[in-house]
């Protein structure tokens, strides 16, 4: 199993810097849910199934479809304040 | 405050935080060991109350009054956006015409994927003392599949399946059915949230007692309550409008009533 950890915790490490360095918030979203579903990866290594469901239901899901939705609502012309 | 008091007071605060942080991880168990004391504690309890998922049995059964917190928290969260994404007084909520039709393969992809993820949902839901999973994790997938009508097909398709008001109540509904279920386990056993219905035989699938009861009510306030939340933001990035625009026009810079 030690193997699979090692390596799905190299993914979430290379996920969460490529989150950091994206630059548009829009991209960075996307990547996001990249990020969120490497997390589920690993909880699924470390043996915790309940979490990786609720990791990838909520930060491949929900959080990225909310910034999205947020980056659309503010970027908006005739809208932004 | 000067800079000088604040870094000083930082740095004692984090010097002592980091120090019995390190002094804390030196005498954490190995990664990986075969030693786990909350495991030997609450795998015994879970299959005691013939809870196949031991993780299900913790979240509802032994340690129900976190999950209560958590769920009112979850609860609160939903309200808190509900009331600072409503439409303020200087918006009106206007109806786009279809803003052009998605891809072929993305409507098939959609509509394929809709009722399957809707049943990998509830059996997620119904299953969740037996295998991994419960009523948040099929909640979220019931909240957020339902939304692949909007990507597979209009916004317009989706509020005419979706509408926002009865899941507002069913929301509320299962916050109360939860702490429902606790007070009867009050009333009937000895405290808040304890198992009192007869737990059946082991994995099978009216077992457990309160936990696939509590599974379910929470499936349907997770479920209503992603829902409500993306309802709120969907509104705010696709049908709110400022309807004064001429004070829009002149000033952009002027303070509004509600500054976003």
């Amino acid at each position: 199993m030690t193997p699979f950890i090692v390596v799905a915790l190299t993914l979430v490490l290379l996920g969460g810097t490529a989150t950091v360095l994206t630059g548009q918030p829009e991209r960075q979203a996307v990547m996001l849910s990249v990020y969120g579903g490497l997390l589920g990866v690993l909880f699924m290594t470390l043996s915790a199934p309940d979490v990786a469901l609720s990791q990838i239901g909520v930060g491949t899901a929900i959080v990225p479809l909310v910034v999205m939705l947020t980056i659309r609502r503010m970027q908006s012309p005739r809208r932004g304040r | 405050m000067t800079r000088t008091v604040r870094l000083v007071v930082f740095g004692a605060g984090a010097a002592v935080v980091g120090i019995l942080g390190v002094l804390a991880i030196l005498v954490l168990p190995a990664f990986g060991g075969p030693a786990h004391a909350y495991r030997d504690a609450a795998v015994p309890a879970a299959v005691a109350h013939g809870t196949s998922n031991a993780v299900s049995s913790i979240n509802f059964d032994l340690r129900g009054l976190d999950t209560f917190g958590e769920e009112t928290i979850f609860l609160t969260s939903v309200v808190v956006i509900a009331v600072v994404l409503r439409s303020a007084s200087d918006e009106t909520e206007q109806r786009k015409k279809s803003a052009g039709r998605p891809l072929d393969s993305t409507v098939f992809g959609g509509l394929l994927f809709f009722p399957i993820i809707l049943i990998v949902g509830l059996d997620v839901v119904t299953h969740g003392h037996l295998t991994p999973g419960g009523g948040f994790q099929g909640g979220v997938i019931l909240g957020t599949g339902i939304h692949l009508l909007y990507v597979a097909g209009t916004y317009r398709l989706l509020e005419r399946v979706r509408p926002v008001r009865p899941f507002e109540w069913s929301e509320a509904i299962g916050a109360g059915a939860f702490a429902c279920l606790g007070i009867s386990g009050l009333l009937l056993g000895a405290s808040f949230l304890a198992n009192v219905i007869p737990v059946g035989s082991f994995g099978t699938l009216f077992s457990a007692g309160t936990v696939p009861l509590l599974n379910g009510v929470v499936g349907v306030e997770v479920a209503s309550g992603v829902v409500v939340l993306l309802s709120k933001f969907f509104e705010q990035a696709i049908t709110v409008r400022p309807a004064h625009r001429r004070a829009a026009k002149t000033d952009d810079k002027s303070s509004s009533p509600r500054e976003r």
